[in-house]
Order: structure tokens, then C-alpha cells, then sequence
């Protein structure tokens, strides 16, 4: 057995080692196997990359460290402290925040309602398909469709006056103030969050609350101990991610109206449409604040994935 | 058990009211326009009006641009680091998620003061330059979704043994992949083609903020003027999506099922 | 005699109408090593987790030491389960999988630990106690479960297929440290395989199935033996079955293939001119070299396979086949196909199975 193995052993080493060995001594090493084939066929997505992502985002990023006259300054990063531009970070975070966990919540509960509560399939397989459609469903006509339902002639406002003589906006409600748009943002972030967290809900075994249960644990202790440490590098993944969803949106909170949020991305449009700031260079500092913080929350979201794929394989 | 399904159907019930209610309500708001009865006029006033038919047309050209421009860069590069480069992997897989991390806003941003009529490259000069700007601004958009769904087209099937195989028999690098990895990878390109129009055909910040009368701005300017088109708009842009999302799930049929390899 | 450690009383199960147990009864002693074995879908898993309380029986009762169970929930059981894919909790190191079970019933952290190190060493996995379920190989992976199982003292241990998700090497190692490891701890244990061989090597008694009924229920010798049933016959072990016709009822002869044979045991309705089928094990078969016994009969070869210590020939009687073995002896070469042979039979041998 022994020699056998051997004999392949050494027959197999110079095959291996022999094109690496004919091709180290190259002066160029990156340049070594270079083909004209693969020159095209990386270089559209290069260029592309290059032109119209690299630099127009370090054209900006340099910017937010320039003066009028060009000059290095952090002046434009410390304009972002000013009352106006951090009162609309503060909202932003808030309201990125408030969606993101209630969407988290809301969207985790659907998803195990559906895949583990025991809910013909058929129902899951609708929810499925509508989350995909719902998750993409932003923007402008998501404004439209909310004012109409709960708008100050919304249909609901109307009826729940009429109906039960409850008027809705005398009572508090205001679709144009924070909880407003954060019951209009929950029309994206909760099928974004049952999309993402469905597939670990499905890896989570049935065996697992089986062999708890054998050892004694509740229903309780199950999801305490097991179930939600399980879950929880996705649900913090999704988190992030929905965050940063709600954090980079514009369209829907302006068509909501033009003027009632105070939010980064609409102090920005309002910037790129007018200079707003009259400073080019704060403009610039708005977005890379802006960019820093989704990026934080996209990097949180794919450090715990691959933690959480290690898991659930 | 028992009540374990009681719970879910009380879950199950408050998120479908929560999601079927406001389509309802706008449905019976756009039909509403008239005291009398409901009517479809919202919507007949809306695909009469010469610009929608106009903004919606171009939306669609954009899309189509986006798309075939998008697929030109994507299944290359998808396909080459698959094959020959997989060390390349990371970087280009960084690159595609970049769009994510970067709010559409602040890529417009990026592009309006880098393309700029001061610019060394001045698209945003004519109208075809911000045209073609929107279709690549549109591009980036869409680069996750395309890059995601062309690479797991290649993962499953066996890219290696069909590029050997069709090399045996004398096809170049780009008989390879149009003729033998497209076809094979059609259906995933299809949904990544039908997700980036779900994505473009209503998008509004970065064509507004370019200047492009495409059909997500046309809708913002109905939203300010009018009343009860707007939540026509609203059903429209939902069949829309609901139409391009059942194309992908129709398609998702069509997928070659090739057994997992070890 | 003792009063049994488990009683499984008339029990019956229907799922939606689809009856998949149809009265078992059954009586395990403390101690005891009872495997389940039974062809897939025949209701096996289905006996363990009424057993283990996820399924509650459509009627009939579990007692557990002459206590009814039937109503408990599983955890309040006290019943040890290890799954075919081992269900280890991916989120805690193996010792805290180890010391879940303690864990949860409030024990003292050094109790805790001192009983996951005893458990490890039990396994033989010493030192494994930091690592991650995904770091460990399947087999490991299943010890760790084993361990998981029996840390909290059960009164019982189910295995539901342990091994079926592990290649054939480890499988035969495992199993016979399970056994093992049972027999140390003295825990009645219920094993359910598809595996007859697994079953045979390890259990105390064995509970053959199929579709829902219970076939036989003996030792591993009795099972294959005096087999009671012609599906316990035929799932368990090899058997040969030759058509004879009846020639002389009276002088209870018979003929095979056209040579004629006498059968003690032939049943008394068998008229002249009937077919009956014997049965037989192929150990009961033997190439007729020297000694004979008392059938005799001339037939083909039409099958060698070299097994290693074994050679396993089919010979053909005729429309008949049947296999035997015989032992690899280096210094005379087996038979070659279509070689002629006498075979040779105890009458004794041929087993009497109702149809
Ligand atoms: N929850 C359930 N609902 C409906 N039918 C079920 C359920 N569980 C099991 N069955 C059916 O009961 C029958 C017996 O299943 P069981 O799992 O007990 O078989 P088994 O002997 O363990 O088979 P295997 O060797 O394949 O594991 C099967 O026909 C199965 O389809
Ligand atoms: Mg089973």
C-alpha cells in the first residue's frame, strides 16, 4: 500500500510543479499568460469600474477635503457639525434605525410564521412571490400609494371618519412626520427582511428543537439558547442592510412631500438641484458622510454572512 | 402545535392587512375621480396624456440600453474570473457590490460634478450625453443584481468542461461564449435583465436630478399636479413590477438543472 | 420475571388516513439493546418519536417503568434521542452541546463540567471540548451527539439510523462502540436501522417490521434461524427458495428439476402434482465433497463471486437457482462457471414458512 502510494506520489510532483516552475523566472510576473482574449474580456467592466465608479466617487471624496481655491482643508467635515446638515443626519439615522428594527421584527416574525408556524404552503409561496415584488416596490408610486390610503384625503383617513368617526390626523397621525414614513418605509424593509432571513429560517433543523426538547428544554429555552443565537448574525446582517436601504432612500420621502423631511439624501438632492449649502465642497462632505455610514452598515452585514454561512452549512 | 398555528395565522393576518390594504385603498382611490361611481378616467386620462406614452416609451429604451450595456460588461468579466482568474474574484465582486454601499444619490452626485459641462469629458453637454450618462448611471444600478445572477448562472453548469470541450472543436474565446456559455446562462441573465428593469423603469433621483424626462420623474410631476392619476400611476408601476418579478419566477423554470458537483 | 423497563401497548398511528402503525405491542427490559428494523417507510422513525413524544400514538399507551407516559411532553421525559444527522446546536462548542442538558435542568457549573469532561473521555474525544460542531468530522460529529444524548442521565436512549449518514468504515467502528458504551452505562437503548447486518452484530433482540406490523421479535439468532415469517425470512439474510413438485405425498417425496428428493417436513395438504416452495439459508447449502447429506442434487454453476473468506456460488437446479457459500481454501481452487456440481442439503435445514 505504502509504495504504492508513492510511486504516485513522485509521478504526480513534476507534472504539478512544472508550469510553475517554466513561468516564475518572467520579468513580468504579472504579466505572465496574458491573453489578448482576456484583455477584452475584463476590460468593458474595467473601464467601466474606473470611469464610472472609482473616480467619480474619489473626485467627490477628494472634493470633501478641498477649499474654494483647491487647497487641503477640513473645514467641510466639520460643517457637517453645523445644526441644519446634523439634524438631518440625526433624523436620517433615526429613521433608517426605526425602520430597520421594525421591519427586522416584523419581517422575522412573517417568515417564521410562514415557514415554521405550520402554514399551508401555499401561503408562503404568495408571501414569497409578493416580497419580491413588494421589496422592489419603492419610490415614487409607494409615496402615491400611501398617500392615497392614508393621506390627508386618504381613502383609510376618509373612511375611519366617516365610518367610525375617528379622524386620524386630529388624533396624531401624520403620514408626513416620523412615524409616517416609517409606516411607509415598512412597505420595502419587512419583504427585504423576509427575503434575506427565509433562507437561514429554512436551514435551521427541525432535529434541533427535536433533540432540545429530549433534553429537557422548552419551547422557551429553545429559541433562548438555540434558535435565536442561531438566527442572530443574520438578523444583525439584515439589520445593517436595511438600514442602509432606508438611510440611501430619496425618492419616496420626496414624493411624500418635497419639504416635511428634514433627511440627508433630501438635503443632498436639494444640494445637487441648487447648492442649497453654497459651499461645493460641504455638498461633498454630505455625501461622503452619507457613504461612510452605509458602508459601516453593508460591511457589518457581510462580515456576519460569512460568519453565519459557516453555521447553518 | 395548535397554538403554534393560531399564532402564525394572527402574524400572517396583520401582515397581509398591512400589505393588501393600501393596494386596495389606492385601487378604489384611483377609480374614485368622479363622485359618481367608480370609473377607470384616472387611468384612461393617464394613458391618453402624450407623455406618459412619451416618458414611459423612453424609460423602456433606457432600460433596454442598461440592460444590453450592462450584460456586455458583466458576462465577460463574470465568465473570465470564473475561469481564468478566480484570484480576481474578490476584487471584482467588491467592485460590483460598491453600488450598494453607495446611495444612488451620491452617484449622481459623483457624475454630475465629474461630467459637468467644466469637465474633461462633458457629457452632461447634450442631451445623448446624459441620456447615455443615465443608461450608465442606470448600469452601476443594476451591477449586483446582473453580476449576482450571470455568476450563479455559471456555477451551475460546468463552464471549465464546456469551454474545453468547444476549444477542442476549434471555437475561439468569443465563439465560447456567445455560442456556448450565452446560451447557457441565458435564463439567469433573463432574471438579472428583468430585476435591473423592475429597478430602472421607475426610478427617479438620479434622472431627475440629471434632468431626464424619463417616467419616474413624469410621475413626481403628476404626484404635485394631480390627484387621483397619481395612485393610477401607483397600480400601474405595481402590475409593472409584479410583471417583471413573474418573469423571473417563470423563468426560474427554465434553468438548466445540472447535478451538484463534488 | 421482572416487569418490563418499556411497554409499547396496542399503539396505533394515522396520519391524516393513512394508518402507517397498526397495533404494536411490545415490552423491552431494563438494560436491554433493541434495535427496530424494517424496510424504509414501515413505520420505524414513526415508533421512536411516539416513543419520544412527537408524535402522540392514535390510540394504544407507552409506559415507561409501569408509568403511563403517553400525555408527557418530550421534556419532561427524560428520554435521550441522537438523529441520523446528528442535530448538533452549531451555535455552542461541543461542550456546551455536551452540557446542554445540565444546563437546563439547573445543575451547578462545576457538576456541569466535570460530567461534559467524563462524557468526552467516554466518547473518546478528550480535549475536543472548544471546538464547533462544523470543525469536526461526521463521525465525531455523531459521538458528540451521542455524548450530548446520555450526559443528562436518561432513563432511555433512542437512536434513530445513527450511522446511516457515515461511510462504511467508521458505520461498523461506531456501531460497536455504541454498543459498548451501552453496555457500560446499562441504558435500554432502541436503535432503528434499515441495516440488517447492524442490527444482527449488536443488538440484544431485534423487532422485525413491515408496514407497520411487527414481523418477529427475537434475538439476533432466533431472527435469522427460526425465522417466523417469510418477510422476516427474506429481509433478514439471504434465502433460497426451490419449486418442487410433489410427486408422493404420502412418502413425502418431491422432485427438482427432475431428480427426486424426500422432504420430512412437507406439509400433510400437499397433493401429488403440486408445486411447494423450500426454503433454505445458503449456509445450509454445501458443495457435496465427501460426507453428503441427505438431498442431494446435480446442478450448473452459473455464479462466482470472490468475496475474500468466502466464495459465493449460485448453482442452477433447473429453473431454480440457489446461493451458497463456501470458504475460500487456498489450495483448492473454486468451481469455474458452467462447471457441473453436486450440491448437497439437510432436509432439517429447509425452513417451514407460512406464505
Ligand atoms: N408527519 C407525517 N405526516 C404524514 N405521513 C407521515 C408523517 N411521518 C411519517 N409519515 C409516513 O409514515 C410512514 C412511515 O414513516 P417512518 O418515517 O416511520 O418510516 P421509517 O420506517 O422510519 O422509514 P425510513 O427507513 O425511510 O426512515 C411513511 O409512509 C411516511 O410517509
Ligand atoms: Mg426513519
Amino acid at each position: 500500500m505504502t509504495s504504492v502510494g508513492s510511486i504516485a506520489e513522485k509521478a504526480a510532483g513534476p507534472v504539478d510543479t512544472g508550469p510553475a516552475v517554466a513561468t516564475q523566472p518572467s520579468p513580468l510576473p504579472f504579466l505572465r499568460g496574458v491573453r489578448i482574449g482576456d484583455v477584452l474580456a475584463i476590460a468593458p467592466f474595467a473601464v467601466f469600474a474606473v470611469l464610472f465608479l472609482l473616480l467619480p466617487m474619489s473626485y467627490l471624496l477628494i472634493q470633501a477635503f478641498q477649499a474654494q481655491d483647491g487647497s487641503f482643508t477640513l473645514n467641510n467635515i466639520a460643517g457637517l457639525a453645523t445644526p441644519r446638515i446634523a439634524s438631518a443626519f440625526w433624523y436620517s439615522i433615526r429613521i433608517s434605525a426605526a425602520s430597520a428594527v421594525l421591519g427586522a421584527v416584523v419581517g422575522l416574525l412573517m417568515a417564521l410564521a410562514i415557514i415554521r408556524g405550520g402554514l399551508p404552503g401555499w401561503i408562503g409561496n404568495i408571501v414569497m412571490t409578493f416580497s419580491g415584488v413588494a421589496s422592489n416596490f419603492a419610490g415614487i408610486p409607494l409615496a402615491f400609494a400611501f398617500l392615497a390610503t392614508l393621506g390627508r384625503v386618504g381613502l383609510i383617513t376618509v373612511l375611519a371618519r366617516q365610518l367610525f368617526g375617528i379622524d386620524l390626523y386630529r388624533s396624531g397621525f401624520n403620514l408626513l412626520s416620523f412615524w409616517g414614513l416609517t409606516l411607509t418605509y415598512l412597505y420595502f424593509q419587512i419583504p427585504l427582511m423576509i427575503l434575506i432571513i427565509a433562507p437561514a429560517i429554512h436551514g435551521m433543523k427541525k432535529e434541533w428543537n427535536e433533540a432540545a426538547a429530549t433534553l429537557g428544554a422548552t419551547k422557551w429555552q429553545f429559541w433562548r439558547y438555540v434558535g435565536l443565537p442561531v438566527l442572530w448574525p443574520n438578523l444583525l446582517g439584515t439589520l445593517s442592510l436595511l438600514f442602509a436601504n432606508a438611510f440611501g432612500a430619496v425618492a419616496t420621502a420626496y414624493a411624500l412631500s418635497t419639504s416635511a423631511f428634514n433627511i440627508v439624501p433630501i438635503l443632498l438632492f436639494a444640494q445637487i438641484r441648487g447648492d442649497v449649502l453654497g459651499d461645493r465642497g460641504l455638498g461633498a462632505a454630505l455625501a461622503l458622510g452619507m457613504v461612510v455610514i452605509t458602508a459601516l452598515a453593508n460591511v457589518i452585514y457581510l462580515i456576519v454572512r460569512v460568519r453565519s454561512e459557516r453555521w447553518l452549512k | 402545535m395548535k397554538q403554534n398555528r393560531t399564532l402564525a395565522w394572527i402574524v400572517f393576518g396583520i401582515g397581509a392587512a398591512y400589505f393588501v390594504l393600501p393596494l386596495l385603498a389606492t385601487v378604489l382611490f384611483s377609480l374614485s375621480i368622479r363622485k359618481s361611481g367608480y370609473t377607470l378616467d384616472a387611468y384612461a386620462n393617464v394613458f391618453s396624456d402624450p407623455r406618459f406614452q412619451s416618458t414611459f416609451g423612453f424609460s423602456l429604451w433606457i432600460g433596454l440600453c442598461t440592460i444590453v450595456v450592462g450584460l456586455s460588461i458583466v458576462v465577460p468579466a463574470a465568465y473570465y474570473v470564473r475561469l481564468r482568474a478566480p484570484h480576481l474574484r474578490p476584487v471584482i465582486e467588491f467592485v460590483t457590490l460598491l453600488p450598494l454601499i453607495i446611495p444612488a444619490i451620491v452617484l449622481v452626485f459623483g457624475y454630475v460634478r465629474f461630467y459637468n459641462s467644466s469637465s474633461w469629458l462633458p457629457l452632461t453637454n447634450s442631451n445623448f450625453g446624459t441620456a447615455t450618462l443615465l443608461t450608465l448611471a442606470y448600469v452601476a444600478l443594476g451591477l449586483p443584481y446582473m453580476y449576482r445572477a450571470v455568476d450563479t448562472g455559471l456555477r451551475t453548469i460546468d463552464v471549465q468542461t464546456l469551454t474545453e470541450a468547444a476549444t477542442i472543436m476549434g471555437a475561439n474565446q468569443f465563439q465560447v461564449i456567445t455560442q456556448v456559455i450565452f446560451p447557457n446562462i441565458i435564463v439567469a441573465v433573463l432574471s438579472g435583465a428583468f430585476l435591473t428593469l423592475a429597478i430602472v423603469i421607475g426610478e427617479f433621483t438620479i434622472a431627475s436630478l440629471l434632468g431626464v424626462q424619463v417616467f419616474g420623474v413624469y410621475m413626481e410631476n403628476i404626484g404635485a399636479n394631480r390627484a387621483f392619476e397619481p395612485a393610477a400611476l401607483s397600480i400601474i408601476s405595481f402590475v409593472l413590477t409584479w410583471g417583471a418579478m413573474g418573469m423571473i419566477a417563470f423563468l426560474g423554470r427554465f434553468a438548466p438543472k445540472t447535478a451538484p458537483r463534488t | 420475571m421482572a416487569e418490563p423497563f418499556l411497554q409499547i401497548d396496542k399503539i396505533t398511528k394515522t396520519f391524516k388516513d393513512n394508518q402507517v402503525v397498526k397495533g404494536i405491542d411490545l415490552s423491552f427490559d431494563k438494560g436491554e439493546f433493541v434495535s427496530l428494523l424494517g424496510p424504509s417507510g414501515c413505520g420505524k422513525t414513526t415508533i421512536l418519536r411516539m416513543i419520544a413524544g412527537f408524535e402522540a400514538p392514535t390510540t394504544g399507551a407507552i409506559l415507561v417503568d409501569g408509568k403511563d407516559i403517553t400525555a408527557l411532553p418530550p421534556n419532561q421525559r427524560k428520554i435521550g434521542m441522537v438523529f441520523q444527522a446528528y442535530a448538533l446546536f452549531p451555535n455552542m462548542n461541543v461542550a456546551d452541546n455536551i452540557g446542554f442538558g445540565l444546563k437546563i435542568a439547573g445543575a451547578p457549573r462545576p457538576e456541569r463540567d466535570a460530567r461534559v469532561e467524563e462524557m468526552l473521555k467516554l466518547i473518546g474525544l478528550p480535549g475536543y471540548g472548544k471546538r464547533y460542531p462544523f470543525e469536526l468530522s461526521g463521525g465525531q460529529q455523531q459521538r458528540v451527539a451521542l455524548a450530548r444524548a446520555l450526559a443528562p442521565r436518561p432513563r432511555m436512549l433512542l437512536l434513530d439510523e445513527p450511522l446511516s449518514a457515515l461511510d462504511a468504515k467508521i458505520r461498523v467502528s461506531l456501531r460497536e462502540e455504541i454498543r459498548a458504551i451501552q453496555r457500560e452505562l446499562g441504558i435500554t437503548t432502541v436503535f432503528v436501522t434499515h441495516d440488517q447486518e447492524e442490527a444482527l452484530s449488536i443488538s440484544d433482540r431485534i423487532v422485525v417490521m413491515n408496514a407497520g406490523r411487527v414481523e418477529q421479535f427475537g434475538t439476533p439468532f432466533e431472527v435469522y434461524n427460526k425465522p417466523q415469517t417469510r418477510f422476516a425470512a427474506t429481509f433478514v439474510g439471504t434465502l433460497n427458495t426451490i419449486h418442487a413438485k410433489v410427486v408422493d405425498a404420502g412418502a413425502k417425496s418431491v422432485s427438482i428439476d427432475g431428480q427426486t428428493a424426500t422432504i420430512p417436513a412437507l406439509p400433510a395438504s400437499a397433493r401429488a402434482g403440486d408445486t411447494v416452495s423450500l426454503t433454505m439459508r445458503p449456509e445450509a447449502v454445501s458443495l457435496a465433497n465427501g460426507h453428503a447429506r441427505d438431498i442431494v442434487l446435480d446442478g450448473t454453476v452459473s455464479e462466482v463471486a470472490f468475496l475474500g473468506a468466502v466464495i459465493r456460488l449460485k448453482v442452477k437446479l433447473g429453473d431454480n437457482v440457489v446461493a451458497l457459500d463456501t470458504f475460500n481454501d487456498q489450495n483448492v481452487p473454486p468451481p469455474r462457471y458452467d462447471e457441473r456440481v453436486r450440491v448437497t442439503i439437510a432436509s432439517s435445514d429447509i425452513l417451514a414458512l407460512g406464505d
